[in-house]
């Protein structure tokens, strides 16, 4: 194939997507989908450390030492992740309280990871950049579409705002909020997803 | 919280294991360590395998990583190096469980393949870590909730494991095999062990 920026793009977001092709990077995309806002601050975080950590993996990768490659990818991005980190700490401490530990686990984030090792460490800066907003806007494009069902399910709101009408036929799903409902809804989607990826195949 | 320190110092040990395993189990509630357990619980060997090596080193390093933290990064104010200082201590600590395991059972370390250096990156174990750092414990708890989260771990993926053997051999709708399938087993069992919820405060 050939591997122009729009196909890199393409195949990044949907056909090699991440979360439901590869089934990485869930934890967290299990965890802040509860509330939208959550879900947007953690999208905006891993967009920024993928495409940073694949540029300096890429712009690295003849001077890493193939024995100590690992190391020093998780070392990158952890400093990328720190920055985020710090970031959302500054400009919103209530959202950082609830998903700090899951920013921090971004570090941990296999979808990063792995664009790190099986792209960015054999390609050149420019399509790595390409290839690292990919995986980022694959990753929240799916985060956004599991929380755009489980705040409005759970809570009756979007992004805090009540729905229409919600004091009068609301009735609230807690348990889409809960655990469950977040695997429930992202095994329900890697379903379709993937019935659709097989019958185009 | 305040229920859990006032018992005594065993019984507050134990709450803390137990809720750490059950109420607030690190896979189901907390959404830690998909990736392996997707990978590897097709087997319950393996998932076993792997759940032992979890435990173990969950348990290491909320120890290490409590020393660490309360007792250099405070006191020298780098608390904001928490995250790169503590992946550093969970990479090396695991580069030592692999070399273990490779000497102890090489069977094991074939089988585990690509997910041992992978647990590295288990979101789990640097988890535990983060989610420790917001708890008032001292450093016996810190133990306690790294073995607790461990077991927990241990337990969910075992039973997976138990699960996704069973349902090998059946036919299933065109995408739903795989993780699909997993994930809506897994939010099953969540909503079982959200019902331990309760029980024990924290």
């Amino acid at each position: 194939m050939a591997d122009t920026p729009k196909n890199i793009l393409v195949q990044g977001v949907f056909s090699e997507n991440a979360v439901y092709r590869q089934v990485l990077g869930i934890c967290s995309a299990l965890a802040v989908t509860n509330l939208l806002a959550n879900t947007l601050f953690m999208c905006v975080g891993v967009i920024f450390t993928t495409i940073m950590s694949n540029v300096t993996v890429s712009v690295l990768r003849n001077h890493i030492p193939k024995r100590v490659r690992m190391i020093t990818q998780v070392l990158i991005i952890a400093g990328y992740v720190m920055m985020v980190d710090v970031a959302i700490k500054a400009t919103n401490p209530d959202i950082h309280r609830f998903i700090g530990p899951y920013v921090g686990l971004i570090i941990t984030n296999c979808i990063i990871m792995g664009r790190a090792e099986a792209f960015a460490s054999q390609n050149r800066p420019w399509p790595s950049f390409l290839d690292g907003l990919a995986a980022g806007l694959g990753y929240s494009l799916v985060l956004i579409a599991i929380a755009l069902v489980r705040e409005p399910l759970g809570f009756g709101t979007i992004l805090g705002v009540d729905l229409p009408g919600r004091d009068i036929w609301w009735y609230q799903w807690t348990i889409m909020v809960m655990p469950p409902g977040a695997f429930f809804m992202l095994g329900i989607l890697t379903w379709m997803a993937r019935a659709r990826l097989d019958k185009d195949n | 919280m305040e229920t859990t320190l006032e018992s005594g110092f065993f019984t507050a040990l134990l709450l803390i294991f137990l809720s750490a395993a059950f109420t607030n189990n690190i896979l189901l509630a907390r959404f830690l360590g998909m990736c392996s357990v997707l990978g590897v619980s097709k087997k319950v060997d393996t998932s076993m395998g792997l759940g032992a090596a979890v435990i173990f080193v969950t348990t290491c390093t909320s120890g290490i990583n409590y020393l660490v933290y309360n007792y250099l990064l405070i006191p020298l104010d780098l608390e904001y190096l928490r995250l790169i200082t503590f992946i550093v201590v969970i990479a090396s600590f695991v580069q030592l469980v692999e070399m273990i395991i490779e000497r102890v059972s090489l069977v094991l370390y074939n089988s585990l393949g690509i997910f041992l250096p992978l647990i590295t990156v288990n979101c789990a174990i640097l988890g535990v870590s983060l989610f420790m750092l917001g708890q008032p414990y001292t450093f016996s708890q810190a133990l306690a909730f790294g073995a607790g989260s461990g077991f927990g771990w241990f337990l969910a993926i075992m039973i997976i494991g138990g699960i996704r053997e069973k349902i090998n051999e059946n036919a299933l709708p065109r995408g739903l095999a795989g993780p699909g399938i997993t994930l809506i087993i897994i939010g099953i069992m969540s909503l079982a062990f959200v019902g331990f919820s309760g029980m024990i405060t924290i």
